[in-house]
C-alpha cells in the first residue's frame, strides 16, 4: 500500500530525515517509536502532503502513486489520513459542515454519491457516542476551545467519518485520560480490515498495550535504526532509546 | 460622570507572508465585476461642473415645488464654506467637483411599466432586477429601480396603496407629498451635516420615499435599485423612510455600476424616521464597481445614512454587505431618542485588490433604556484596507441603557490590513457599554489540515469565510440572502460554488 524508498527530508538546512525505507501493506499495523525530535512527525506530515520549507528527495508510492505528484488533498481523497499531533483550531467553522464537505470531497473521488444532511447525522450519531462525545460537538467550531483530549477524539472522530485506506496516527494518545484511551484503541481496532492499514506513532509504549501493532520500528535521528515486531515496544520501554544508535 | 471617552483602540494587523500561496489569492481575486457593463441609453445631462445654475438647472429639470430650490441653495453656500473631511483612514486623489455631471436622466421616460427603454430593462434584466411586475409578484418584492439619477419606474405602488403606503421615488413624493417631504428632509440628517451630505442636499436628483401609516405592516420586502451608467456622472441619491406610529418596513437597497477607468462619485443621503413602536429595517447590499485589480477606476462611495427612533419602543436596523466599490466610506447610525428604543447594526466588509473601506456606525442613546447592538465582520484580502469606527456615546438622561458591540475581522494574505477604531463616550453612570474585538486569519497550518481532509485550498478558504459570514447573512431578507451568498462567492472564493 504505501512504500517509501530513501526519503529524505530537509527542514530549513538541517536534515531531518535521512533516508527513511519502509512498507507497510495492506491490513497492516506499525508503530513507530522514537523519542521527541527524532523526525517521526516530520515523516508523518510528508506522507500527508506538507511541502512547505521541506526538501524532499526520495521516493514514497501509495497505491501505485508517487505521492509527491499529488497535492495533500489528493492524498487525502485517495485515503490517506493524518490525525494530527497538535489539531488546530478553525475559527467559526463548524465541525458538522466542516465534515460533510471533507466527506464529499472524498465520496466524490471514490465515486460515490454524496450524502445530504440526514444521511449523515444518522452516520455520525453512533460514532459520537462510542466516543463519549455528546451530540453538541458537532455544532461546536473545528477544535474550537477544545481541550487535548477532545481535540484527539475529534480526529479519531473524523477518521471514523472518512474511513482511510491509511491513518497516520501521530500521538493519538498524548492528552488521552485512561478511559479515554482504552475507548479510542477500541475503535481503532475495531477500524483494522483487510484492506487498510494504520502507522501509529508515538514515544510512549503506553497505547501499544492496548494496540497491538504487526510492526515495530524504532527511529532515531531520522533513521529507522531496528524493526521487528510488538516485542520489540517492550524492550524499548525496559531499556529506553539510548540503546539505539 | 463614567467616561470612556477616547478609549479608542487600534489594531494594525499586517498578517503573514506566504501563508497561502500567492497562485491562490490571484485566483481568488482574478474575479471579473460581472455588472461592468454600459447601456447604450441616450441621456439628458446638466454641463459637468456646480454652481447656482446646476442647482436651478437640476431643480426646473425636476420641476420641484419653491421649498426644495431654496433648501437646495441653503446647502449648496453652506458647502462653499466647506473642507472635504480628511480623518478616514482611507486614500484618494483628490476629487474635481467641477469635472462631475451632477444629472443625468434617460431622456425617454417611461409613463408605464411597459414604456421603459428596452435598453434598460435589458440592463436590470442582467441585474437580475425582477422590474416585471408578474416576477415581483412572485418574487413577493416591490422594487424601485434608479438609473443614473431618475427612478424609472417604481412598481407594486398600487398594491402598497391600498394599504396606505405610500412607495415612490422622492422626485414623485417630492411633487405629490409636500407636506411629508417638507416634515421630514433633513430632519434626521441635516443639510449642515457633513460634507458630502451637504453637497447630496445640494444636488440630490433622486431616490426613494417610503411612508407607512400607523399600524401598517408593509407585508413586502421594498427594495430599490441603484445603477450608475453615464461616464463621470456623480449618483446623488437620496432616500426618506418614515414609519408612522405601530407600524413596520424592511428596506433592501442594491447597488452597481459599470466598469470604467475614472472613479465615480457617489454620495448619498438616507434617513429613517420611526415613530412610537415602529420598526424600520434597512439592509444594503453594495456592489459598485471596486476598480481593476491595478486600482484604476471604481466607485467612491460616501455615505450619510442615519436613523432616528423618535419614539418610545421605536426599532432601527441596518444590515449591510459591502463588496464593492473602490472607496466606502460610511457610518449608518441610529439617534435613540424614544424611550426603549432599539438600534442594531450588522456589518459584513469584503475587500480584496486595492479596495479601501472605512466604515462602522454611530449609536446615539439618548432615551431612558435605550439599547444598541453592533456586529461587524470584515474579510481582507490582497492589498485592501478594512477600517470599522464605531462611536458610541449615552448621553446624561439615558438611564440603564445598554450597548454590545463585537467587531471580527478575517484576513487573507500578507498585503492587507483590518483596523478597529471602537469609540466610546459615556456621560451616565447607569448604562453599560461593551466591546469585544477578534482577528482571525487564515494561515498555512489552517489550510494544510483542511486539505489534509481533502479540501482544496479554495474550498478551505470558502468554507472559513462561510462560516465567518453566516450570521450577518442570516440577518439579511430571505429573499436577498442567497443573491448575497453568491455576491460574496464572486468576491472571494473564485469559481467556488
Amino acid at each position: 500500500m504505501l512504500e517509501i524508498k530513501n526519503l529524505h527530508v530537509n527542514i530549513d538546512g538541517k536534515e531531518i530525515l535521512k533516508g527513511i525505507d519502509l512498507e507497510i501493506k495492506a491490513g497492516e499495523t506499525h508503530a513507530i517509536m522514537g523519542k521527541n525530535g527524532s523526525g517521526k512527525t516530520t515523516l508523518a506530515r510528508v506522507i500527508a502532503g506538507q511541502k512547505e520549507g521541506c526538501e524532499i528527495s526520495g521516493q514514497v508510492n501509495f497505491l501505485g502513486r508517487n505521492l509527491f505528484e499529488m497535492e495533500p488533498e489528493e492524498r487525502a481523497r485517495a485515503g490517506i489520513f493524518l490525525a494530527f499531533q497538535n489539531p488546530i483550531e478553525v475559527p467559526g467553522v463548524a465541525l458538522s459542515s466542516f465534515l460533510t464537505s471533507s466527506l464529499n470531497e472524498i465520496r466524490k473521488a471514490r465515486k460515490e454519491l454524496p450524502l445530504d444532511w440526514f444521511d449523515f447525522s444518522r452516520q455520525v450519531e453512533e460514532k459520537t457516542k462510542s466516543l463519549g462525545l455528546k451530540e453538541e460537538f458537532l455544532s461546536r467550531g473545528v477544535n474550537e476551545g477544545f481541550s487535548g483530549g477532545e481535540r484527539k477524539k475529534n480526529e479519531i472522530f473524523q477518521m471514523m467519518v472518512l474511513q482511510p485506506r491509511l491513518a497516520l496516527l501521530d500521538e493519538i494518545d498524548s492528552g488521552l485520560d485512561i478511559d479515554s484511551l482504552k475507548r479510542v484503541a477500541k475503535i481503532i481496532n475495531n477500524s483494522r480490515k483487510e484492506d487498510n492499514a494504520f502507522l501509529m506513532i508515538t514515544h510512549y509504549q503506553r497505547i501499544l498495550n492496548y494496540i497491538k501493532p504487526d510492526f515495530v520500528h524504532v527511529m532515531v535521528e531520522g533513521r529507522i535504526v531496528k524493526s521487528g515486531n510488538s516485542k520489540l515496544a517492550k524492550e524499548v520501554e525496559k531499556t529506553g532509546y539510548g540503546n539505539f544508535s | 460622570m463614567y467616561s470612556l471617552q477616547n478609549a479608542a483602540l487600534q489594531k494594525h494587523i499586517n498578517l503573514f507572508s506566504a501563508n497561502v500561496s500567492n497562485k491562490l489569492l490571484e485566483k481568488i481575486v482574478k474575479r471579473e465585476y460581472e455588472w461592468g457593463f454600459h447601456t447604450p441609453v441616450e441621456a439628458e445631462k446638466a454641463p459637468a461642473g456646480l454652481d447656482e445654475n446646476t442647482i436651478k438647472f437640476i431643480w426646473r429639470k425636476k420641476e420641484e415645488p419653491e421649498f426644495m430650490l431654496a433648501l437646495r441653495l441653503k446647502a449648496y453656500h453652506y458647502w462653499l464654506t466647506m473642507k472635504e473631511p480628511g480623518w478616514a483612514n482611507i486614500k484618494y486623489d483628490p476629487i474635481d467637483y467641477q469635472k462631475i455631471i451632477y444629472y443625468s436622466a434617460p431622456k425617454k421616460r417611461p409613463g408605464s411599466l411597459q414604456e421603459i427603454d428596452p435598453e434598460i430593462r435589458k440592463t436590470y434584466e442582467k441585474l437580475g432586477i425582477p422590474l416585471k411586475e408578474q416576477e415581483i409578484l412572485a418574487g413577493v418584492v416591490a422594487v424601485d429601480a434608479i438609473f443614473d439619477s431618475v427612478s424609472v419606474a417604481t412598481t407594486y405602488r398600487k398594491k402598497l396603496k391600498d394599504l396606505g403606503i405610500i412607495f415612490c421615488s422622492i422626485s414623485d413624493a417630492i411633487k405629490n407629498h409636500p407636506e411629508l417631504v417638507r416634515k421630514y428632509l433633513g430632519s434626521v440628517v441635516p443639510y449642515t451635516d457633513n460634507f458630502f451630505a451637504t453637497l447630496n442636499s445640494a444636488v440630490f436628483s433622486d431616490g426613494s420615499f417610503v411612508y407607512v401609516p400607523k399600524g401598517v405592516r408593509c407585508p413586502i420586502e421594498l427594495s430599490s435599485y441603484f445603477r450608475m451608467n453615464t461616464p463621470q456622472a456623480g449618483q446623488f441619491e437620496r432616500t426618506l423612510i418614515i414609519a408612522e406610529e405601530g407600524s413596520y418596513v424592511s428596506y433592501l437597497e442594491g447597488c452597481s455600476a459599470p466598469q470604467r477607468f475614472e472613479h465615480q462619485l457617489h454620495a448619498a443621503v438616507v434617513e429613517l424616521i420611526a415613530h412610537k413602536d415602529a420598526e424600520i429595517r434597512y439592509a444594503t447590499v453594495q456592489n459598485w464597481y471596486p476598480g481593476d485589480k491595478k486600482g484604476r477606476g471604481g466607485v467612491y462611495n460616501f455615505v450619510t445614512k442615519r436613523g432616528l427612533c423618535l419614539g418610545e419602543n421605536s426599532r432601527i436596523s441596518w444590515t449591510q454587505l459591502e463588496t464593492g466599490s473602490a472607496i466606502t466610506w460610511k457610518y449608518p447610525g441610529c439617534v435613540l431618542k424614544g424611550d426603549n428604543s432599539v438600534g442594531e447594526f450588522y456589518s459584513l466588509a469584503i475587500t480584496s485588490n486595492y479596495q479601501q473601506a472605512d466604515t462602522g456606525t454611530k449609536m446615539i442613546h439618548l432615551g431612558k433604556n435605550t439599547k444598541s447592538r453592533i456586529v461587524s465582520k470584515s474579510v481582507s484580502a490582497m492589498r485592501s484596507n478594512n477600517s470599522f469606527r464605531g462611536l458610541v456615546k449615552v448621553e446624561r438622561e439615558a438611564d440603564n441603557s445598554k450597548s454590545f458591540s463585537r467587531c471580527d475581522a478575517l484576513l487573507i494574505g500578507n498585503k492587507c490590513s483590518a483596523n478597529t477604531f471602537p469609540h466610546f463616550e459615556v456621560y451616565n453612570n447607569t448604562a453599560k457599554v461593551g466591546h469585544e474585538a477578534s482577528t482571525s486569519r487564515i494561515g498555512k497550518d489552517i489550510i494544510f489540515y483542511l486539505r489534509q481532509r481533502g479540501l482544496s485550498e479554495e474550498q478551505a478558504i470558502a468554507l472559513i469565510v462561510n462560516g465567518f459570514t453566516r450570521e450577518i447573512l442570516s440577518m439579511l431578507p430571505f429573499e436577498f440572502a442567497l443573491e448575497a451568498k453568491k455576491l460574496l462567492s464572486v468576491s472571494l472564493e473564485g469559481s467556488v460554488g
